[in-house]
């Protein structure tokens, strides 16, 4: 299982989150011209020239694609789990929750590199294949969270006279918002990882010093690739449980 | 004020509900009383349309239901459950609020309407205004689901064993407050129990209900001094009359009179126990007193009403 379907946001009393701090600045730190080299260079792992182009650009290229696929998937993986939800959908909830689930099983490089031959090189197949990969948690956790909400608030709010969209909006999305948040994270982070691999197909971003890092043996460089995206999906993840309701 | 006509609900082959005819009166407390899959729950959801009939109608102030819009009719019919069902991720005011806000009420005087309700179900606002649920007993939390559901004032409410699920100690005082509200407020209340002790404490008219047919239809008085058929009897059970008199005040039967010589009672104890006392004391009178101060005097016969059950009863175990 790799990505958390159902990982609820952290119960109980909530500390400041430092991490919305700490986190961006290690990355704002990172991207100045020279410090990752300088740190790097004393474990003699290889050899860093200059970046062509610049860190901060693949880091901004890297983000670009993780926020267009993350709210793609919003979009698209939202309003899916709200329709499945519906009275009498049973039958199409379980249909999106497979479909869902298939999404996951095929590996992450397979829907990339069956995208290309359909959008070619660049950065739609990596976009497509981000979308396809996101949803996963934003639906089956968006499903989950509108399920779990407690069957006697619905009552009482239909029996008070709430419209159906009403309900939906008053009751059913607050309720489910802790869990789905959850699956947008779990979504946002994984993508991160995920659009590393799409430097391969020429989309960018900071999976391109990792691969070249790769071809030419060059640890350090995949170090930089490797450090910049995990700190990037922790900023991410931070940012994102800013908006999780507090207790 | 509201009328059922031929209502009938329908599954299949089998009625929850079969041609249910009566009439619930303005500023009256009706309970819905009878088994479990006796069809209570299913009339009243048909009252305001959660469940909609299959057959005959629903007539509120003699205007068919039908013609209404489910939304708009609900608005105007307080809805409380015995689940609560209060929204968790809302505090006490809002949650007390949802109606006026749904009717588009101004949100000043929502506020105050608010604070008015919850000082009307005992609870101070100052102290419960910002609670959420999760914070409340069940009894607390079920004050709010009453506040809430008067909170638009509506004529009609609408209770499907609202007292359920509290313990007897919170269920007692919870149904002696909403005994005080409903003697102020005078709502014309529909509510679903399978509690013969709640139904005969109060409610004005029972209707006894069994296999999605009504049994009986008539004061607390009709069904234990003249019970329709056995069932009725049955369900009631013997005691019927003494459970009846558990529900009342001793002070409600006095009479002025010389107390001077008789065993005294306060007036808030239950006319159950004054009989206790009366029996114990070998006395076939009692003074009674409020605050210290005498009211009257509480003779065996005051309770005759009741007492004439008892005998009936007797007699049946006799012969």
């Amino acid at each position: 299982m790799t990505a958390g379907s159902l990982t609820v946001a952290r119960s109980g009393r909530q500390r400041w989150p430092w991490g919305v701090l700490l986190w961006p600045l290690l990355l704002l730190i990172c991207l100045i011209p020279g410090v990752l080299p300088r740190l790097l260079t004393p474990l003699h792992l290889g050899e860093l020239t200059p970046f062509d182009p610049p860190l901060w650009r693949l880091t901004l290229t890297h983000l670009g694609l993780v926020a267009l696929s993350t709210g793609i998937v919003l979009a698209l993986g939202v309003p899916l789990a709200v329709a499945v939800t519906r009275p009498k959908r049973e039958a199409l909830r379980q249909l999106a929750e497979t479909l869902v689930g298939l999404g996951q099983t095929v590996p992450t490089f397979a829907i990339l590199a069956l995208a290309v031959p359909a959008l070619g090189f660049g950065w739609q197949p990596t976009l497509l294949g981000l979308i396809v990969y996101g949803l996963v948690p934003v639906v089956s956790n968006g499903i989950a969270g509108l399920m779990a909400v407690d069957a006697s608030a619905l009552d009482a709010a239909r029996g008070m006279g709430m419209t159906g969209r009403q309900r939906l909006v008053r009751v059913e999305l607050p309720l489910a918002l802790p869990v789905l948040l959850a699956g947008v994270r779990t979504s946002t982070v994984y993508n991160v990882g995920t659009a590393t691999v799409g430097a391969a197909l020429g989309a960018g971003g900071l999976g391109e010093p990792i691969i070249n890092g790769l071809s030419q043996q060059n640890t350090a460089l995949v170090l930089v690739g490797a450090v910049l995206s995990a700190l990037l999906a922790l900023s991410l993840d931070a940012v994102l449980s800013l908006f999780a309701p507090r207790e | 004020m509201i009328e059922l006509q031929g209502l009938e609900k329908r599954y299949g082959n089998s009625f929850a509900v079969r041609d249910l005819n009566l009439e619930f009166a303005e500023g009256e407390l009706t309970a819905l009383l009878g088994p479990s899959g006796c069809g209570k729950t299913t009339t009243l959801r048909m009252i305001n349309r959660l469940i909609e009939p299959t057959g005959g109608r629903v007539l509120l102030r003699g205007q068919d239901t039908q013609t209404l819009k489910p939304e708009t009719l609900r608005r105007g019919i307080g809805y409380v459950i015995q689940q609560i069902g209060l929204f968790p991720h809302l505090n006490v005011a809002q949650n007390v609020a949802t109606v006026p806000d749904l009717l588009g009420r101004p949100a000043r005087e929502t506020e105050r309407r608010v604070d008015e309700l919850l000082d009307l179900v005992g609870l101070s606002p100052a102290e419960y205004r910002h609670k959420k649920p999760a914070e409340l007993s069940g009894g607390q939390a079920q004050r709010v689901g009453v506040a809430r559901a008067l909170a638009a004032d509506p004529p009609v409410l609408l209770m499907d064993e609202p007292f359920g699920a509290l313990d007897p100690l919170a269920r007692d005082k919870l149904q002696d407050a909403f005994r005080d509200i409903q003697r102020r407020l005078k709502k014309t209340v529909i509510m679903v129990t399978h509690d013969i002790d709640e139904a005969l404490r109060l409610a004005d008219r029972i209707a006894l209900m069994n296999a999605g047919e009504l049994a009986q239809f008539g004061t607390p008085d009709d069904l234990i001094h003249r019970p329709a058929s056995d069932f009725v009897r049955q369900f009631l059970g013997e005691d019927a009359a003494l459970r009846q008199l558990a529900g009342r005040r001793a002070g409600d039967f006095a009479h002025p009179s010389d107390p001077s010589g008789l065993p005294t009672v306060e007036a808030d104890l239950n006319a159950r126990s004054a009989l206790g006392i009366m029996l114990r004391e070998g006395s076939d009178a009692l003074a009674v007193t409020e605050a210290g101060r005498p009211i009257g005097v509480l003779r065996w016969s005051d309770l005759q009403t009741s007492a004439a059950q008892i005998e009936t009863v007797m007699r049946d175990k006799t012969t």
